[in-house]
């Protein structure tokens, strides 16, 4: 039988709602149990099928408090962490385990304002996009259909751009060196970055209005400033593309 | 419970060490020598039985092609990679070594994997730690450079392993050295560790919080320490030699290793003196003869101590800190005794670093104190907890020999991600998975970690199954794979196939084998077998002269018996397990009488109608003869 290469299917790289059954006991005292541990006798849980925001009982909302949630990290990692059960049995170890990599993904993810955003937009059901001439020419070997959204504004400047890096490319492969060409290059990628930057404050616009929304309980409303920061994310999420294309060919 | 015990272990490049928590204090268990260090050197004497540490140095000169050092830069390494490692280091590999094949080094006419050699230098201080116990010791906490990929981490594992040693985590070397600080410090911030070694560079940021040791960022070489500061003053020496006394020694492995000798001591000389002399004697009775003064030393070791700016940079950024935004700095490991390389420190971070502990005890006494927390902890180490981070990303080949990266570098650890899978064909039983690590675009330039095959999945057209997969960091850095087919919720097979290491059947193999080279400690555990013999018959003994036998042998039968049990008590404080045996031996025999006449008189007492109890004899092998054992074998 031939071992074939798989893609990945999809480009989701957390599941949304962690793996788990859902209990609803202690495994140890049966008495009911909470997220993490029991809340009776302490014992470690195995995982349930919640999101992020659960797992910190927090909220479904973009304005957070950071020092809130560190805070609630440290505890729970005190209480989680592999360490504390070194010397219990194998079960629970793996509990353990299971339970502090999802505390550590879930705070990776909820403290970093652009995975955070695009983690609640995955939990409302939209699913980005990867812009990317890398992206494009995946799903034109696999036959898919894919929408490549090139800013409007940034049109000129990113053909601009690619031309300059097949230049480049050039280059590399004649042994040439273009010192010019390369701090161009470099001073692009530094414009880009702080682009990269500018969005991500004006994202921080946008979570008002979603947590406005997501307290009003309006769906339109909800949906309005969803859409607003998909498109917002996918521009973002291009030019940091762009930047990794420019690394890309700058390390060769 | 003394089963219990679990030390901290720095299984170093250059030297190894052993450290255990007394009471509240982590303290560096010596070595038979007396000596805190353990070099990691290990030799194959002439009788076939492996030597380490300081009586394995001597074969590096007298007969280098049976010894071995630095083995830690081979770990979890393929053939295609160690070119540097090769012209550099009197490595000799085994000549029927196959492409893909776990490095095989040769010792003498013997070979052995990276790991196995690792082991040598683990088995002698799990010896030490049991010989300063008096117990077995059987689990311990095993640093690692913060830097080492998953494959040199496995590889450390596996020599644990091979040596005996349940390894119940592997920490990173600056991690522990933040640890042993901390102990006595509780206090809050952002510490930088520069830990500069024989073979290997890291520098980790942490945050410091109520007793949370929290690392930010982690970077580093594993392949830049002391090691190369030395290879850099033997080939200027090999140099010289050739040119000026027109001598060719770099095949002479004998001449190389004094001259490797020379240039360590003058290097270490250099941290405290102006200038150091090079005197060596070479084959034809010639001689080299050279001052060394500081200031070229510091010229020539430049490009190498500035290879460990890059990586301060990039953890810096990764952090996301300025340097001044940095609390403390801590010096660790023994290159940065050298006065040029603080001074490097001090400039990039503005500030006096620290030094307050033993640069090349601190990992040790680390590892020491996480072992401790680990066996459940005390006062001293309450609320501690140490989070890490693995250091490089993790990822995936997709189509286009691309990385697609799913855990990032600097993620805190345990860390997870889960990916979905499907099938490209009708029927598609197989899925292969490649798992990289490393931080470039694509797949050729990362570290390839495993191929997973995934098998079994059940019949079902083309793009219809969901298999999901699941990548686990675990606290050691290391990573496990689990997988499941959604639609059918048969767990699918994952065979692995690492790229750079051993299977767990050669694992298992290599237990095996070790206890060939296991004569030391049979030895040891003959000599703990012994004494407790001893310890019986003397015990019987004691009692057998409060008993009325004792009145009823001869005046010389007593004579006799208390002169040979002056010398068992003499021989039992020594290490000769056989000496102990004839001693109890002859023991035995001139208290055989004393036996018959106590056991006659228990039988008496027991006829006259009183139990055994109360013939008071006491209980096992002191019943009847005072060692029965010796009479049935």
């Amino acid at each position: 039988m031939n071992v074939f290469m798989a893609n990945p299917e999809s480009k989701t790289s957390s599941p949304l709602l962690m793996p788990g059954e859902a209990t609803s006991t202690c495994w140890s005292c049966g008495t009911m149990r909470a997220v993490h541990f029991c809340s009776a006798c302490g014992k470690v849980q195995p995982p349930m099928p919640v999101d992020y925001f659960t797992f910190f009982g927090m909220p479904r909302k973009l304005n957070l408090d950071t020092a809130l949630l560190e805070q609630e990290f440290y505890q729970l990692s005190r209480k989680l962490h592999p360490d504390l059960y070194a010397r219990t049995q194998l079960q629970e170890q793996e509990w353990s385990l299971e339970q502090s990599s999802l505390l550590n993904d879930a705070y990776r993810t909820l403290k970093d304002p652009i995975r955070r955003t695009e983690y609640l937009l995955r939990l409302e059901g939209v699913e980005l996009e990867e812009q990317s001439k890398r992206a494009t020419d995946r799903a034109r070997m696999t036959g898919e259909v894919k929408e490549q959204v090139v800013p409007p504004d940034l049109l000129e400047e990113v053909f601009e751009l690619n031309m300059q890096l097949e230049e480049l490319q050039m280059n590399q492969k004649t042994g040439e060196d273009d010192a010019g060409l390369i701090a161009e290059l470099q001073q692009k990628k530094t414009e880009f970055e702080k682009k990269q930057d500018t969005l991500a404050e004006e994202l921080k616009g946008y979570w008002n209005e979603w947590d406005r929304a997501f307290d009003s309980g309006m769906e339109e409303d909800r949906r309005k400033v969803r859409d607003k920061m998909v498109d917002l994310l996918n521009r973002r999420n291009y030019i940091r593309n762009l930047v990794r294309d420019v690394n890309e060919v700058l390390e060769n | 419970m003394p089963s219990e015990r679990i030390v901290g272990i720095d299984l170093g490049t250059t030297n190894s060490l052993l450290a255990f928590m007394e009471g509240d204090r982590p303290v560096v268990i010596p070595g038979e020598d007396g000596l805190n260090l353990v070099p990691s050197v290990v030799a194959l004497d002439e009788r076939g039985q492996i030597v380490v540490g300081n009586a394995a140095r001597k074969y590096l000169i007298e007969t280098p092609e049976r010894a071995v050092y630095s083995i830690k830069r081979l770990m979890g390494r393929g053939v295609e990679d160690i070119g540097e490692e090769l012209r550099l280091f009197p490595f000799r590999l085994a000549e029927d070594l196959q492409p893909g094949e776990v490095l095989r080094i040769k010792l003498g006419d013997k070979t052995f994997t990276p790991p196995e050699i690792s082991a040598f230098i683990l088995r002698q201080l799990k010896r030490n730690a049991e010989r300063f116990f008096d117990a077995p010791v059987t689990k311990a906490v095993i640093t690692v450079p913060a830097y080492f990929n998953d494959a040199q981490r496995q590889a450390t594992k596996d020599a644990g392993r091979i040596a005996g040693l349940e390894v119940l985590r592997l920490v990173n070397e600056p991690t522990a050295a933040s640890l042993a600080y901390g102990l006595d410090r509780k206090q809050n911030g952002i510490v930088a560790v520069y830990d500069f070694g024989g073979g290997t560079f890291d520098i980790s940021i942490l945050k410091l919080h109520d007793g949370i040791f929290e690392v930010i960022a982690t970077n580093g070489d594993t392949h830049l320490g002391g090691d190369d500061i030395d290879n850099l003053l033997i080939t200027i020496a090999l140099d010289d030699i050739e040119g000026d006394l027109g001598l060719n020694v770099r095949r002479n492995g004998e001449a190389v290793q004094s001259i490797r000798k020379a240039v360590i001591d003058a290097k270490i000389a250099l941290s405290s003196q102006p200038s150091a002399k090079l005197d060596i004697e070479l084959p034809q009775g010639k001689r080299y003869q050279r001052e060394i003064t500081r200031e070229q030393f510091e010229q020539l070791i430049q490009p190498i101590i500035d290879r460990t700016v890059g990586p301060c940079k990039q953890a810096l950024k990764d952090a996301g800190l300025k340097p001044e935004q940095i609390d403390e700095v801590v010096l660790v490991g023994g290159s940065t005794r050298i006065p040029k390389v603080r001074a490097l420190v001090e400039e990039m971070f503005r500030r006096q670093a620290h030094t307050d502990l033993n640069p090349d005890e601190v990992v040790a006494l680390g590892a020491a104190v996480q072992a401790h927390i680990l066996a459940g902890g005390s006062e001293a180490t309450e609320n501690m907890l140490l989070l890490d981070v693995t250091p490089l990303s993790l990822g995936i080949e997709v189509a286009g020999g691309v990385t697609d990266k799913i855990i990032l570098r600097n993620s805190t650890i345990p860390a997870s991600a889960t990916q979905y899978y499907t099938t490209q064909v009708d029927g598609q039983a197989n899925v292969a998975i490649h798992v990289l690590q490393g931080e470039r675009e694509l797949a050729k330039d990362c570290r390839s970690l495993a191929r997973f095959d995934l098998r079994g999945v059940p019949p079902m057209p083309a793009g219809m199954p969901r298999i999901e997969v699941k990548f686990l960091i675990d606290a050691n850095g290391i990573l496990q794979v689990t997988a499941r087919e959604q639609r059918s919720g048969k767990e699918a097979e994952i065979q692995v196939q690492p790229s750079y290491g051993l299977t767990d059947d050669q694992v298992e193999n290599m237990i095996l084998d070790s206890f060939d080279y296991a004569e030391e400690d049979f030895r040891q555990r003959q000599v703990i077998e012994a004494r407790n013999e001893a310890e019986t018959i003397l015990a019987a003994l004691e009692k057998g002269k409060q008993s009325p036998a004792w009145g009823q042998i001869t005046n010389d039968e007593r004579k006799q018996i208390t002169k040979l049990e002056a010398a068992l008590k003499a021989v039992n404080s020594e290490d000769d397990y056989q000496a102990i045996r004839k001693a109890i031996d002859v023991l035995n025999q001139a208290t055989m009488h004393l036996a018959e006449l106590m056991m006659d008189t228990a039988v008496s007492t027991a006829l006259k109608g009183k139990s055994m109890d109360q013939a008071d004899m006491g209980e096992g092998p002191a019943v009847g003869h005072p060692v029965g054992k010796a009479e049935f074998e």
